[in-house]
């Protein structure tokens, strides 16, 4: 195969990863490090590096459509940011005496329990009953927009959504995948915001995320030019489709789309630490 | 942490939200990520362009890392190499400008908060923007 065939079938690959990661909020690297490394049999660094070009190419060309449809909420992506980098750094200082083939089992099982929670039908706009002060105070409270125009919603349990994402923050940083998972997670679950809201933001903070590790890969020399080509080209407009078929996705398509993907995450991650792969 | 902070700046300056500073930033933001993400494909596409046409028909070889050569290691590599002519160079630079867009974004932020005095808002973007730094002032140092 030369660079061009391989250039093209890369894009096409890139362009699938970028339209699945801004539909579910996840960002392409999910789909886009086993895809290289399996079936391209690319070295794994080469790929953590391209994973981390997609993802924020997926991050920021999806967040504008989700920012000018109001699916995102600014504030609340902003807020937990904070949550996420804490966690990152807490997580480089565990990462010597953390046994990640543990670390990754604890982690699958919590992915597949929480892709069966997920699936838990519940009421998107709930009556407000449990109204965290912290939530009016941070101005985290949003409208989101439906079929039958925009409705409001109030985030709960703002302080358990900070420390899951915190947890979640240190445990990607560990085992370098599933932070758009994670962020998701924390926001439909424990906060109990709408999904699309949730999926939307966890796409705007992804970006940061991934910033923050690109100076380390760029520096260590995993961002090779040649394979991130492909990538980010495909990745955009992947990423761009996506988008727009979210606006007017039904929310348990996307539910049940997130969580297939989530149990595939699982699976791999178990097979990867039971094969002692990185 | 912040709600220990809240009530008190509050008191001395309300800090009602204002739907059309809200409206303003989206906006700005909207538009830098777009811009950004826009501007690092056009230049990606352009090396990719020449990177192809020059190497197109050489064999691929990623199976084994060697990690990058140090001059697409570094800001100031990236950008001689590219001066100097070097395809990957170009397509390296896009990369930068990709990775340079969310960072932009929340000094953005960071500077917009400073403007409405919203210090609850001023602080978390100040976190994540020194997180950021120091992770990249890390890989370097």
């Amino acid at each position: 195969m030369n660079i061009l065939e391989f250039s093209l079938l890369v894009w096409f690959g890139s362009f699938v990863a970028g339209f699945l990661g801004a539909l579910t909020g996840l960002g392409g690297g999910v789909v886009l490090v086993p895809l290289l490394t399996s079936v391209f049999g690319i070295d794994i660094r080469y790929a953590i590096g391209a994973s981390l070009v997609s993802v924020i190419a997926t991050s920021s060309g999806a967040a504008s459509t989700y920012i000018k449809q109001g699916f995102t909420n600014l504030r609340i992506g902003m807020f937990l940011e904070v949550a996420t980098v804490i966690g990152a750094l807490i997580g480089a200082l565990m990462a010597t005496f953390v046994s990640v083939k543990m670390l990754s089992i604890v982690l699958a099982i919590t992915l597949l329990y929480s892709a069966y929670l997920a699936q838990q039908p519940r009421s998107e706009f709930c009556d407000t009953e449990t109204i965290d002060p912290l939530a009016a105070q941070l101005h985290l409270n949003g409208t989101c927009p439906t079929p039958n125009g925009a409705i409001a919603y109030e985030a709960r349990s703002v302080s358990t959504g900070f420390s899951i994402m915190v947890i979640a923050g240190a445990l990607s940083g560990l085992l370098g995948i599933g932070s758009g998972g994670f962020k998701v997670l924390a926001m439909d679950q424990a906060m109990k915001l709408p999904f699309k809201v949730s999926t939307t933001t966890s796409n705007f903070m992804i970006g940061v995320t991934a910033a923050a590790s690109a100076g380390v890969y760029l520096a260590r020399g995993y961002i090779d030019p040649g394979l991130s080509m492909p990538v980010m080209l495909g990745v955009f407009p992947g990423a761009l489709l996506g988008a727009k078929v979210l606006v007017g996705a039904k929310t348990q398509l996307l539910r049940i789309l997130f969580s297939v993907v989530l149990v595939v995450m699982a699976l791999k991650m178990v097979y990867n630490s039971l094969a002692g792969g990185v | 942490m912040y709600q220990d902070a809240d009530p008190r700046i509050s008191s001395i300056e309300p800090q009602p939200i204002v739907p059309s500073h809200e409206a303003q930033l989206e906006r700005s933001i909207s538009t830098l990520l777009q811009c950004g993400v826009w501007l690092s494909s056009l230049i990606v596409l352009i090396g990719g362009v020449l990177y192809l046409m020059r190497h197109g028909s050489e064999s691929v070889d990623y199976r084994v890392f060697r990690g990058e050569p140090a001059m697409y290691r570094s800001l100031p590599g990236i950008i001689t190499s590219m001066l100097t002519g070097h395809r990957r160079g170009i397509i390296q630079f896009g990369l930068v400008v990709l990775i340079a867009t969310p960072i932009l974004r929340v000094l953005l932020c960071f500077i917009a908060f400073l403007r409405w005095r919203d210090f609850t808002y001023l602080t978390i973007t100040a976190l994540v923007l020194s997180g950021l730094i120091y992770s990249f002032v890390g890989a370097y140092f």
